[in-house]
């Protein structure tokens, strides 16, 4: 885990921040698991979500990758190893 | 007034402005060719920008023919406009000072106007950004041309004296053929006799490459931007942005051929519907599509099997090419799998606003030389992308009747049917 | 016969009411919503005064996955477009998706998200874009938006003709109605009230600088000097006639019965500006001569140029002082492609209710021959009504309004 990780609150509020919220989804409830798709959050939201991310955490996610992390659980990981990776370097 | 309906409305004049050649002519030899004007963006430094390509058009504002005025009060939009509505008055024959001014409309499609000249303004109004209050007195004195871009529209009319009903039609990535297709309208409606049609836009701009960039829209091979736009390909990974014009004078069809003008082709068919999914997203059964095909068939009273050519969307992001096929499969059945398709994207980028009518001039040229242009970049098509795209190389093909489509943000998703005015008696 | 197109449903946002009923009331009332902006600081520019909409608040209306994505003119339109749904007894879910069709009109799309968006760009670099940015200010956002709400996937458009947009929009619907979708969504909501969009207004020159509000805005007023840039506009639920019948619609308020729009000749030409031509080919369009017009609702451009252009085309249709002319639009400011659908639905309420609502601050100018309606409303049988409207640059557009046929 890097020092400061990526936590589901951070992500939560850049959620919220860049996307909004659903009225039908309680974000505060146990989401690690949920389909970001079940969250109301799709493809432009997710986009969105990755942009803010990148600036401000200074990283860059693969495509490919983030595209794959359909999940919170899933995302965190993906942002906490290329933020381990980034204090590597 | 004349009545308008049942009138049949005729292309008897068309100019284009795009990348890679110059008029029309230069246009048609580079589809015909297979050549692709796709390359590193020169307009300004991409360095910055995930995609840094486009199909930028060769154009020299003074050389074409404008004003020192009117260079200094238009966007590059606005200039490609007048300069490509010139070109159609010409090709047209019609001797516009002999007309009723006002029996004569505009209609200028365009997605994003004068993007290109209010970012270059805003930068100097806001001190690069710097100023949120920004400074009226650093403001050029047509900064209101460029907010509202119904300015093209009267541009365009002033150029050919048209006095009669004049706008601009923004629909997204459909604007180009919706354009087209409100003109033909005013006409069947009685509202104009004759109606100079068309769009243009002059996207390459930071801005929209940023704004592309963010929803990754725009392909990033910018290793190799001259194979970059990629329809209908297994690597396809997003579109090229390009920009131009294209204008066309559309007539009533019986004082077309009264004054013995050169047709080109008759608007036969054109419909619009949304898909009312997702400003940007399309459903993969493509039935908003299928069914705007279905109704401008109908009203082109032609079936599937009259089609000869299928001018695509075909921007080469994954999503798009997909839905594609699959409204065409959906809307013309078997026949979809014998029509020869081409997306003319993949050689001058995807001009937004405007590609939809550069589409339809190439339409209207495949269908008067009898040469259906090619997909170009296209070696290794996507599996599910299972159509003849006429990879390539352009193919002689006996073309009496095109369908062109066009899909856009915010949903809109048009079809365009041309075809030949004396097939059928009336 | 070519089906009627009528007007069953009516959503209004505008500066001096938020709602149908409390816009017409403050109408009505002649109380106007011209001030000093507050949604900026405007003491560094020459022209200080807006209509500005207060009270919206977007997320009591709106989902809050939509707000992010959404201009402000885009959060109205689709409250707007809600209103106009519920005035009519519209459900879209329960009518075929096919049936219905969103045409609007825009002036410059989202120009404060543009705004925001050009400042994080040229601040801070292309990776602080927004996602957004690549529908959320253009000129289709507000028909996207609302067709999407609302699963409504017929026949769908966008035109742009500076203020005269707004009634090419909804001459557009009526023609789409007659190809045969019944029912569509048409008007405007224009807003651009931010420094970019103050700046780009003021390079017009036709911005007043007067910082009374009861002087800023004066057409056809000796000291006529520019209009007061408003917000909001109206949306219209448009249906053919026998669909709205059919339905059972709870109301027709009126019929849109003719239209036409002309392009004005070069600067310098010998022949006349093109209202005149609008206005004579609309009332042909609706088969209406001009003694059966009783009010006209007028462009009222407050530039004294254009102001006697106006006049004298009323004057050479009508004869002079034949008939009554009102700008209410004088209380709001000049919404841009917003302003004529707002007037369209002002005349549906005046067709009602029997009463022409007032210009207010004007001392109608003695070079004019006109009827001007100012001071307070004047009651009167309103069985037709002509709209006005004119864009920068040279756009005229005409709309006739008629009273329901029984």
């Amino acid at each position: 885990m890097p020092a400061n990780p990526f936590t589901l609150d951070d992500l939560k509020s850049i959620l919220r921040e860049g996307a909004g919220a659903d009225e039908g989804v309680d974000l505060d409830a146990d989401i690690l698991d949920s389909e970001f798709d079940a969250l109301g959050y799709e493809s432009l939201a997710m986009l969105e979500t990755a942009g803010r991310i990148e600036r401000e955490y200074g990283i860059s996610l693969d495509e490919e990758a983030f595209a794959d992390a359909r999940t919170p659980r899933a995302l965190l990981s993906l942002v906490n190893e290329r933020l381990s990776s980034a204090q590597a370097v | 007034m004349s009545t308008g309906h049942g009138r049949q409305v005729v292309v008897t004049g068309i100019g284009v402005t795009a990348p890679g050649g110059t008029g029309t002519k230069g246009f048609w030899q580079l589809l015909t060719d297979g050549r692709t004007a796709t390359r590193r963006i020169s307009l300004f430094d991409p360095a910055a920008f995930r995609s840094q390509i486009a199909a930028e058009v060769d154009f020299d504002a003074e050389a074409s023919g404008l004003s020192p005025q009117e260079i200094r009060r238009m966007d590059r939009a606005a200039q490609l406009a007048v300069v490509t509505a010139r070109e159609a008055a010409a090709d047209s024959g019609l001797a516009f000072h002999t007309l009723d001014p006002g029996r004569m409309g505009v209609t200028i499609g365009s997605a994003v106007g004068a993007t290109t000249g209010l970012d270059e303004e805003y930068r100097t109004v806001s001190d690069g950004g710097r100023r949120e209050l920004v400074d009226h007195e650093y403001a050029v004195p047509h900064l209101y041309n460029y907010m509202v871009p119904s300015s093209f529209a009267a541009e365009v009319a002033w150029a050919v004296g048209a006095e009669g009903p004049a706008t601009v039609v923004s629909t997204g990535c459909t604007s180009g053929l919706d354009a087209v297709g409100y003109a033909a309208e005013v006409i069947r409606d009685g509202g104009a006799d004759v109606m100079v049609a068309g769009a243009t836009e002059a996207p390459i701009s930071p801005i929209t490459v940023a704004c592309f960039d963010a929803i990754k829209a725009t392909t990033p091979r910018n290793d190799d931007p001259e194979h970059a736009s990629r329809p209908f390909d297994a690597s396809r990974n997003g579109f090229v942005l390009g920009e131009g014009a294209a204008v066309f004078v559309l007539e009533d069809g019986e004082s077309a051929r009264r004054r013995g003008a050169h047709i080109y082709a008759e608007i036969a068919g054109y419909a619009t519907r949304s898909n009312a999914f997702h400003m940007t997203g399309l459903r993969p059964d493509g039935k908003e599509m299928a069914e705007a095909i279905r109704v401008a068939m109908a009203e082109a009273r032609i079936n599937p099997e009259d089609i000869d050519y299928i001018n695509a969307h075909g921007s080469g992001t994954k999503q798009n090419d997909r839905h594609e096929t699959a409204a065409f499969k959906l809307s013309l059945g078997e026949a979809a799998h014998r029509t020869p398709v081409s997306s003319i994207k993949s050689m001058v980028g995807h001009s937004l606003g405007a590609v939809g009518s550069i589409e339809l001039a190439a339409s209207a040229l495949a269908m008067e030389h009898h040469v259906v242009p090619p997909t170009a970049n296209l070696h290794t098509p996507d599996p599910e992308c299972d159509l003849d795209y006429t990879p390539l190389t352009a193919r002689e093909h006996r073309t009496d009747t095109v369908l062109s489509v066009g899909s856009g943000f915010g949903g809109f998703q048009s079809a365009v049917v041309l075809a030949r005015p004396d097939r059928r008696k009336r | 016969m070519t089906p009627a197109t009528v007007v069953t449903g009516l959503g209004v946002a505008a500066p001096n009411g938020l709602g149908l009923e409390p816009y017409w009331s403050a109408v009505l009332a002649g109380r106007g919503a011209i001030g000093r902006v507050s949604r900026f600081d405007p003491s560094s520019y020459p022209a200080q005064l807006a209509g500005e909409i207060s009270g919206f608040v977007a997320e009591d209306h709106l989902p809050g996955r939509l707000l992010p994505q959404t201009d402000r003119m885009t959060r109205i339109a689709l409250v707007g477009a809600d209103w106009a749904l519920e005035d009519a007894g519209v459900v879209p879910q329960t009518l075929p998706e096919y049936d219905m069709g969103v045409i609007t009109a825009s002036h410059s799309g989202g120009f404060e998200f543009g705004q925001r968006e050009l400042q994080a760009l040229w601040s801070k670099g292309g990776r602080y874009v927004s996602a957004y940015q690549s529908f959320a200010w253009f000129y289709a956002v507000n028909s996207g938006q609302i067709s999407i709400r609302n699963g409504m996937r017929g026949p769908s458009g966008v035109v742009v003709s500076d203020q005269a947009g707004g009634l090419d929009a909804i001459a557009q619907a009526r023609r789409q109605i007659r190809k045969g979708t019944p029912l569509i969504v048409s008007g405007a909501i224009d807003a651009s009230i931010c420094p970019w969009g103050w700046v780009a207004q003021l390079a017009s020159d036709r911005i007043s600088r007067s910082s009374d509000p009861r002087r800023a805005y004066l057409p056809f007023d000796d000291d006529a000097a520019g209009h007061v840039p408003g917000e909001g506009g109206a949306l219209l639920i448009l249906e053919d006639a026998d669909y709205a019948r059919a339905r059972g619609a709870r109301r027709i308020y009126a019929e849109i019965a003719g239209h036409a729009a002309t392009f004005d000749p070069p600067p310098g030409s010998s022949r006349g500006p093109g209202l005149q031509r609008a206005v004579e080919q609309a009332l042909a369009d609706a088969d209406a001569a001009p003694d059966e017009v009783d009010v006209v609702f007028a462009d009222a451009a407050a530039v004294p140029e254009l102001d006697r252009a106006e006049a004298e085309a009323l004057t050479k249709v009508f004869g002079p002082r034949a008939v009554p002319v009102t700008a209410p639009k004088t209380m709001t400011g000049r919404l841009y492609s917003g302003a004529a659908p707002l007037d369209v639905a002002t005349a549906c309420l005046s067709i009602r209710d029997g009463v022409i609502p007032p210009t207010v601050h004007t001392a109608l100018s003695a070079h004019y021959d006109l009827d001007l309606v100012s001071g307070s409303p004047r009651s009167a049988p309103v069985r037709t009504a002509l709209v006005l409207a004119r864009g920068y640059g040279g756009f005229n557009s005409a709309v006739v309004v008629r009273a329901p046929r029984p």
